[in-house]
């Protein structure tokens, strides 16, 4: 008897598990559904993929890529659907882990209906993808990617419209060393490609600056930070910079500050979520506070992205996360560029190439500016902002208040 | 000498906490002198600062985050020792169920918190709700896990439960995923702010300059794990359940024909381990202040390493191997970026300790006190 019952309990799990993965199955990719009749039934459908964590801790910034990207196609593909097409957005969970995200690559490029793409939000992430979108020919768009490797493979589908880290980081740097008037700095970083990327560009502008860098960590916990902690309050730096992402640097921001850390704490642009301040609290605003750089600025500090936030909460309701208005405008250059070469196809479907070359011929007035591409796929000049942060809670996000709002050109292929 | 060991008090209050006691000194003395005759030796070679003196000012906050992090282990590791002690088998989805606890007492914070309750309540009456809540739903669930997942199993190959076992845990993880992401939609699991756990006590110790200073978490941490370690020492070794356990560890077919009901002891057995895994959880939220359904992950492969190190099976062993590793990662975390003037850091401290490790079992196969001790459970 009870041997049944537990066969029976046995069952049910497996059925709910199964249902689990269909479930997030479902949401990874998305699209599905229309590709066994996409093909062939619609010849004039048209699929603009968006790759970016919409699970897991990074979920609130990939989510809302996704979402700003949504926002642009319903908006803005009209001039595609009077030429007879219907546009479709595919977006696909990368779960902020390479292996994820080039399984997902392999698909989107299997998939003809797509001639475009937007994401990732982690360089660790796109690098490795971008491969796959490179040998199928497939333009990508990011709207988040700052580590300078993305585009400085030279690739013709690989472009970015935000800035690049060996900038960020020596305006971080620049920032500590100038206002804040820090002499010595412990750096942290999260061991990915982005994480250590900017670690190592910032260590190299304080040695140029003669900041002593008293501690150089990488490291993948969650949790508990003790280790971390006991070897930094010795060494007692002015400013802790952190390089990683807010779901990890807000534990440990919390526990350093309880644990008697006085300094000012930095970070860079994945900081930037509101996330941030439900973890770390006031631990944000207590001591030297917080300061972080990014290269996408907060709504309020573009002026023609009033709209979109208001759309956006409309819709969604929720103010935009940031690096969700360039989710926007990544989706908005994927849609001109397909119109423009569907237009030099007479109306046909373009091929992945022409819409490869049409991104890099373009000029777009985005909301978050005018957005062109260099001959790697960078913007030809970029904005970076200092950000003071003010909230102790994810609801105060928007108090945080931009420092500095700078304009550099792109490095190229960099040194 | 023999009056003293027969008296119950003896027995199991001062016994266990002195074998505690000694554990800490033990480890926590041997690598103290290790690190301080190192620093002596590498003097020489730094330059512009003073090794020995950076060294013994970071040494009482070294030791209290190992000895801090050692009990979670230790209590942790319990739940795998006891299981493999009654059924031979390593029972991987406990560091689910550690998560499963944390994860519903900090829910229980969280919802006193929305009620308004959590402010105007004694705190520690809350902290005591959260941790007896997270070990009953941790224990409820590893017996049920357990009944599941396992006992259909019990006479298969080895093998076979193990992979079970893997499977549960990838299930528990993914279940309070899409539990977390239904009902709350949010991944992050964060305490609310609450009581006065974050501030600190200081304390003058004789013989060394600087106060060390003790967040009231970490003295709440250590005192409730002393307490739930006490409290199993007599659970196993004084009371007939204890006995039945003990039984059915040495012999099942045997301690059956004693007449001793076989599942209902395995049940216990996994109950408790369970519990302890639940209070650990919350304890461990409530130091580190945020959790995920993946946070089970790294403390249950360390609390499994520590029973390995400390002879599987073995309870003692557990606890010794528990506070062990603490403080081999402790040490090896703080002080690796110390002598190697910052070209190791922290994030070699697992490697550190896992070499340690091995180094200890190539003489000792069997765990620190895997042969000593004859008993299981």
């Amino acid at each position: 008897m009870s041997k049944r019952l537990n066969l029976v309990i046995a069952l049910l799990m497996v059925a709910s598990l199964v249902l689990a993965a269909c479930t997030g199955g479902g949401a990874t990719e998305g699209g599905n559904e229309n590709e066994s009749g996409g093909g062939a039934a619609a010849p004039k459908l048209i699929k603009i993929a968006t790759q970016s964590p919409l699970s897991g801790g990074q979920s609130l910034l990939g989510v809302d890529i996704k979402n700003g990207a949504q926002l642009a196609v319903e908006q803005l593909s009209g001039p595609l659907t009077e030429m007879g097409f219907t546009v479709e957005l595919a977006p696909y969970d990368d779960q902020a882990t390479p292996d994820v995200g080039v399984a997902n690559a392999k698909a989107i490029v299997a998939d003809p209906a797509i001639l475009c793409g937007v994401g990732h939000l982690n360089s660790g992430v796109m690098i490795p993808s971008s491969e796959e979108y490179h040998a199928a020919g497939l333009a990508f768009v990011s709207p988040a990617n700052t580590n300078p490797v993305v585009t400085t493979r030279g690739y013709k589908e690989v472009n970015r419209i935000v800035g690049r880290d060996d900038v960020q980081a020596p305006v971080a740097e620049a920032y500590a060393f100038n206002e804040l008037g820090a002499k010595s700095v412990y750096i942290i970083h999260d061991k990915t490609a982005y994480g250590q990327g900017v670690a190592e560009f910032f260590r190299k502008a304080a040695e140029k600056d003669g900041m002593q860098v008293l501690g150089f960590e990488g490291t993948e916990e969650t949790a508990n930070f003790d280790a971390i902690i006991t070897p930094l309050l010795a060494a007692n730096p002015d400013v802790v910079f952190f390089s990683g992402i807010y779901n990890q640097a807000g534990v440990f921001f919390k526990q350093a500050r309880d644990a008697g850390y006085e300094g000012t704490f930095m970070g860079t642009d994945g900081m930037d979520a509101s996330g941030l301040a439900d973890l770390a609290g006031d631990a944000l605003v207590k001591g030297g506070g917080m300061v972080y750089t990014s290269v996408a600025g907060p709504a309020s500090a573009y002026p023609k992205a009033a709209q979109f936030a208001k759309d956006f909460e409309a819709k969604f309701g929720a103010p935009p996360q940031p690096f969700a208005a360039q989710g926007y405008d990544a989706a908005a250059v994927c849609l001109k560029a397909i119109e423009n070469a569907a237009k030099a196809a007479n109306g046909e479907i373009p091929t992945r190439a022409a819409v490869a070359d049409a991104i890099r011929a373009l000029t777009l007035e985005g909301i978050t500016g005018t957005i062109s591409f260099d001959s790697i796929g960078d913007l030809p000049k970029a904005k970076y902002f200092i950000i003071k942060v003010n909230a102790t809670t994810g609801a105060e996000w928007n108090k945080n208040e931009i420092v500095a709002e700078l304009e550099f050109a792109s490095p190229g292929m960099g040194e | 000498m023999k009056q003293l060991t027969s008296n119950p008090f003896y027995k199991f209050v001062l016994f266990p906490i002195g074998q505690i006691l000694a554990f800490i000194l033990g480890a926590g003395i041997t690598l103290s002198v290790l690190v301080i005759l190192l620093a002596y030796i590498f003097r020489g070679s730094v330059t512009n600062l003073d090794l020995v003196e950076r060294t013994l000012v970071i040494l009482p906050k070294v030791l209290i985050d190992g000895i801090t992090i050692g009990f979670v282990y230790a209590t942790i590791a319990l739940g795998y020792t006891m299981v493999y002690g009654v059924l031979e088998f390593i029972n991987f989805s406990h560091s689910e169920i550690f998560m499963v606890g944390g994860v519903v007492g900090v829910e229980l914070l969280r919802y006193l918190e929305a009620q308004g309750a959590l402010a105007s309540m004694n705190q520690y009456v809350v902290i005591a709700l959260a941790i007896l809540l997270g070990m009953f739903i941790a224990g409820s669930l590893a017996v049920t896990v357990e009944r599941v997942a396992y006992k259909p199993l019990r006479n298969a190959p080895r093998l076979v439960p193990l992979i079970s076992a893997i499977g549960m845990s990838f299930f528990l993880q993914d279940a309070v995923r899409l539990i977390l992401g239904l009902t709350t939609g949010e991944f992050n699991v964060i305490l609310p702010k609450f009581g006065t756990f974050d501030e600190f006590q200081t304390f003058n110790v004789p013989g060394v300059a600087a106060p060390v200073q003790l967040q009231n978490k970490t003295i709440l941490l250590i005192g409730v794990t002393i307490v739930m370690l006490v409290g199993l020492n007599y659970l196993v070794n004084g009371t007939k359940i204890g006995k039945a356990i003990r039984a059915v560890a040495q012999d099942r077919p045997t301690a059956s024909l004693m007449g001793i009901n076989v599942n209902f002891i395995i049940s216990i057995t996994f109950l408790i381990g369970g519990a302890l895994g639940g209070a650990a959880g919350v304890l461990f939220a409530l130091k580190v202040t945020r959790l995920d359904p993946f946070v089970g992950f790294f403390p249950g492969l360390k609390a499994f390493t520590a029973a390995v190190l400390g002879g599987i099976g073995n309870l003692t062993g557990a606890l010794l191997g528990g506070l062990v590793l603490g403080l081999l990662e402790s040490f090896g975390a703080s002080y690796l970026g110390v002598f190697t003037q910052g070209a190791f850091g922290a994030e070699y401290k697992d490697i550190f300790a896992f070499a340690i490790l091995i180094a200890i079992l190539i003489f000792r196969p069997s765990g620190l006190l895997g042969q000593t001790v004859g008993q299981k459970a």
